[in-house]
């Protein structure tokens, strides 16, 4: 027995997870599986203390990898980080880059997740062509666009409760050069910051905002708008480096006090970070590391949070009525007092196929609040209130703190994905932590 | 480089035929079971462009030694270099409750690993040397409470790597004998981790570096040298009040 948790620690909990390189074996026993534990709140926990979770990391082997049209299969445990390595060697790419290449692919498949290009090309999902899954009656099932259907939609997104995914194939996208032409562009208040990130999507397939919120008044959602694209044949080397920044060469080596990360030190950052981007804004060449997974070079980032850990609130808000429901989210935030010490803005595109996948059109806000208790769930209560009248949605990839009136509320597809388990795991043999607090499992 | 390994299929092994993959090394994977061989050859594959071999070879079964050997040898036109990384290993609880179990470990840990080890020394002796690499633990570095049989056939098995690179390395057979401290891999999990527990890529790049410089000892993590030189210098006193 371990204590597991989130990538935020809140919630811990006694567990086992339980590790082997035959997956299918692995899981047998387990009602669900966890990959490398990046899911923030409670996605990869067992759904109750002490029970059984399948570590799928061991299992990581490639099945297949064809050079010509990029389509690679791997065991579910297959790391971000190792397909980047396998493949940029090749000239592809993963379709989709999350905030980190610490997952692995199941986990990938299983919060669908997005990247920075969620507006031009979907989620992980949306490159998906098929999946090994092991239900929870121990069969094992291949499933895909054409072989259940339903099924391989309610899996894409499904937090790993419709079955255990023991392989992943995916078809990766072809770059003419591994790196990215980056160019950034910085703003001033929030209004602007919000038009030009919806601008710059129009041209560029990968763009992110990072937002100050320490800044009161006037300069509240003040930021820097960072857009990319893969470099043409002429612009850049074939190969790259050796050593990638996104390489642990540093550490957190333990839980920071808790008056570490705090207003005044992020304040101080963030001031910093914004005057030296509107300085110097970077304009060139990017390794793709630095550009996806800017927070991979150190290590247990986490900790900084101290033991306490944090929380995130993600949600994608709705912006048919007008680009300023960002503007007042953040005003919330900050009225009630809230603290947000990394804030990242993006643009989504139309729905994809998930049942229940996290983006939908609109702008996708990611808040990282440290955990103080009461005051931080009475703070998601209160921001979820506001997502849920602005017709949005919380990424349960990121969630701990959500009540389950509040997501049921969000979330019209939550009947159809509870019928598609019904049907095939009608014990709901397959919970963890998050469906017990959200979907109504059994505890 | 022209390799053998029996144990890559997993584990710290299958980090290293990786590295080695990658860089073009020709390799063939032995092991009990197919499937997994199978599997583990495709993969390595997708790492280096170069076929994978695979055999059959089972360390709980000596007699199918020379055959898996005759096989890779077949495969690679004669290999140079001879990796072991497969082990057994059960918890010391679980080893004084049933005494075939512990009889098992014992032999294939020492009695069939020396035995293969024998077989290989022969084969590169023969053709003017290369390397042997073998995979033992820091639990045979110093007895302790929990190390037991298993830090037991350890022990012997480091003895036996040890004595015979003091032998044969003027012969032009290189010994590696490989310690890694807490790795996390399959045989770890679920033992509560000590500081310094490393991942098994980092590890096996340090093998590879030792199997490349032909170093007789490495400890892997590095840091678990200087741990063990700590652990062997303590008191027979203190280390029955110890209880890691």
């Amino acid at each position: 027995m371990t204590q597991l948790s989130g990538w935020g620690r809140v919630p811990t909990l006694e567990g086992l997870e339980q590790l082997g390189e035959d997956l299918a074996a692995n899981c047998r026993a387990a009602s669900l599986s966890r990959g490398l534990g990046r899911a923030y709140g409670d996605a990869a926990l067992p759904w109750k203390a002490g029970a059984v979770v399948a570590g799928t990391r061991l299992g990581d082997r490639v099945l297949a990898f064809d050079r010509a049209t990029g389509v690679l299969r791997a065991e579910a445990g297959f790391r971000l980080a190792q397909l980047e390595h396998v493949a940029r060697a090749a000239g592809w790419v993963s379709p989709v880059s999350p905030g980190t290449r610490q997952v692995t692919l199941g986990g990938m498949v299983a919060a669908d997740v997005h990247g920075k290009n969620h507006h031009v090309a979907g989620c992980f999902g949306a490159h998906v062509r098929g999946l090994r899954l092991q239900l929870a009656s121990g069969e094992a099932l291949e499933v895909g666009p054409e072989r259940e259907p339903e099924l391989f939609d309610a899996t894409r997104g499904g937090m790993g409760l419709t079955g255990h995914i023991l392989e992943v194939e995916v078809a990766l996208a072809r770059v003419a050069r591994p790196w990215i032409v980056v160019e950034e562009e910085c703003a001033p208040d929030m209004p602007t910051l919000v038009a030009a990130l919806r601008a710059a999507s129009r041209s560029w397939p990968y763009t992110v905002a990072w937002v100050d919120l320490l800044r009161r008044g006037a300069a509240l959602g003040r930021g820097v708008v960072i857009k990319g694209r893969w470099a043409e044949a002429h612009e850049a080397a074939p190969t790259l480096p050796r050593r990638s920044p996104a390489d642990e060469r540093l550490a957190v080596p333990c839980d920071l006090p808790g008056w570490v990360l705090a207003p005044w030190s992020v304040g101080l950052f963030d001031a910093l970070y914004y005057r030296l981007h509107r300085w110097r804004p970077r304009r060139g060449l990017l390794h793709p590391d630095a550009f996806f997974y800017p927070l991979d070079g150190l290590r247990a980032w986490n900790r900084l949070y101290g033991r306490r850990g944090f929380v995130q609130h993600q949600c994608v808000l709705p912006v048919d009525q007008g680009d300023d429901v960002v503007t007042r989210y953040v005003e919330l935030l900050v009225q009630r007092g809230g603290t947000s010490f990394l804030t990242v803005l993006k643009d989504c595109g139309p729905e994809g196929r998930g049942l229940l996948s996290f983006p939908r059109p609109g702008l996708s806000v990611a808040l990282d609040l440290p955990m103080r208790g009461a005051s931080t769930q009475a703070l998601i209560d209160a921001l979820n209130a506001f997502v849920r009248q602005a017709g949005g949605r919380i990424y349960l990839a990121k969630d701990a703190l959500t009540r389950a009136e509040d997501f049921a509320a969000m979330e019209p597809r939550l009947p159809h994905f509870d019928a598609v388990r019904r049907r095939w795991d009608p014990q709901r043999r397959l919970r963890s932590a998050l469906s017990v607090r959200l979907l109504g499992d059994a505890a | 480089m022209k390799a053998v390994l029996l144990g890559a299929t997993r584990g710290i092994g299958r980090s290293l035929a990786r590295l080695m993959a990658e860089r073009g090394d020709a390799l063939v994977l032995l092991g009990r079971d197919e499937d997994a061989l199978a599997r583990s050859a495709a993969d390595l594959q997708v790492y280096g462009e170069r076929r994978v071999g695979t055999a059959r070879c089972d360390l709980s079964d000596p007699s199918g030694f020379a055959a898996a050997l005759d096989a890779a040898d077949a495969a690679l036109g004669g290999f140079d270099t001879f990796v072991l990384s497969a082990a057994d290993f059960a918890r010391p609880a679980e080893l004084e409750a049933d005494d075939d179990r512990c009889a098992r470990l014992i032999a294939v840990n020492f009695g069939n690993s020396v035995a293969l080890l024998e077989a290989v020394r022969r084969r590169l002796l023969a053709r003017g040397g290369g390397t042997l690499v073998v995979f033992s633990s820091v639990a045979g570095d110093r007895a302790r409470k929990p190390t037991g049989v298993y830090g037991a056939t350890k022990a012997g098995l480091s003895h036996y790597a040890e004595s015979l690179d003091l032998r044969e390395r003027a012969r032009g057979l290189r010994v590696v004998l490989v310690k890694p401290g807490f790795v996390h891999t399959n045989m770890t999990a679920g033992l509560p981790a000590p500081p310094f527990a490393g991942q098994p890529d980092p590890v096996a790049a340090r093998v590879l570096k030792a199997i490349d410089h032909g170093w007789p000892v490495v400890h892997a993590p590095a840091v678990w040298r200087l741990i063990m030189l700590a652990v062997r210098s303590l008191p027979r006193a203190l280390m029955r009040r110890l209880e890691f």
